[in-house]
């Protein structure tokens, strides 16, 4: 793979069914595209659990996805209410996530922690409400 | 452990992937919840959950994951079982508890490494 590819996915706010298909969609590629199996895996768990906060706590938006030969970035941007403290939000098990959300499996609070665990760099960018960007990159 | 075994001990129904029932997996992750069930990168081959929708079998894909087991008699809805064909998932329900169907295949040697 000589040059860079570039994805995008518009991720929607309302349905939780269809929430996490950009990810697996990402993770498809990677695969054709041969990357070893710990990078496509650290990828699209960080995306996965990316975009499932998108649609839990900020009503969806719209992720990218670079892929260069030597690293991987995800840009995941919405226009939910933003993050009031990214430290707090940092935190292992902190989560505002309403019980429906907790029925459905998520909201330990264990999203943030996990995309900067599996990525090598992740910064956020958060503007309340007008929402919030997350880029995350892994190197190969 | 082979899949065919887990359904076997569980005296689960295979509601897709019976052509996976050969493969051995290693290990096991327990839980209801997806977000810790990410938490923890390792090869484990089997969750067994009661929970279910289509992001039971999303985690499950993203870990690499080989099979999900539904227990409480919990049935996954026609399209997460085509969304789990289509990835190579077997899934997997029984009427066991969780507790119970941790235990006996924790019992019968299928370990928990990484969870
Ligand atoms: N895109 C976002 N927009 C607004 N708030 C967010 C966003 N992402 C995360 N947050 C806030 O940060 C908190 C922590 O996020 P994190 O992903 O760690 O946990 P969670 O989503 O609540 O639960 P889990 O990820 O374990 O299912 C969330 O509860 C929410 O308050
Ligand atoms: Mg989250």
């Amino acid at each position: 793979m000589a040059e860079s590819l570039k994805f995008h996915f518009d991720v929607d706010g309302d349905n939780f069914t269809s929430a996490g298909a950009a990810s697996v969609e990402v993770k498809r590629k990677l695969r054709q595209l041969g990357f070893p199996a710990e990078v496509i895996r650290r990828v699209s768990i960080a995306m996965y659990e990316g975009e499932i906060n998108m649609v839990v706590h900020a009503r969806g938006g719209v992720a990218d996805v670079y892929v260069e030969p030597n690293c991987i970035t995800i840009v995941l941007a919405d226009q939910g209410p933003g993050i009031p403290d990214i430290d707090l939000a940092m935190q292992e098990g902190y989560s505002t996530a309403p019980d429906n959300i907790r029925a459905l499996g998520f909201g330990a609070g264990m999203g943030l922690p996990n995309m900067k665990r599996y990525t090598d760099e992740m910064k956020i960018d958060t503007v309340l409400k007008k929402g919030t960007t997350v880029t995350m990159k892994v190197y190969i | 452990m082979k899949i065919r075994e887990i359904a076997t001990l569980l005296d689960a129904e295979v509601l897709c992937g019976e052509q996976m029932l050969e493969e051995e997996v290693q290990n096991a992750c327990g839980s209801d919840m997806m977000s810790d069930v990410l938490a923890y990168v390792k090869d484990q081959g089997v969750l067994v959950t009661g929970l279910v929708n289509s992001q039971v079998i999303r985690t499950a894909m993203m870990m690499d994951m080989h099979c999900v087991v539904f227990v409480r008699n919990k049935r996954p809805s026609p399209e997460m079982v085509e969304l789990a064909k289509e990835n190579h998932i077997a899934l997997l329900a029984s009427e066991s508890r969780m507790y119970e169907a941790c235990g006996k295949l924790y019992q019968h040697g299928l370990g928990s490494e990484g969870c």
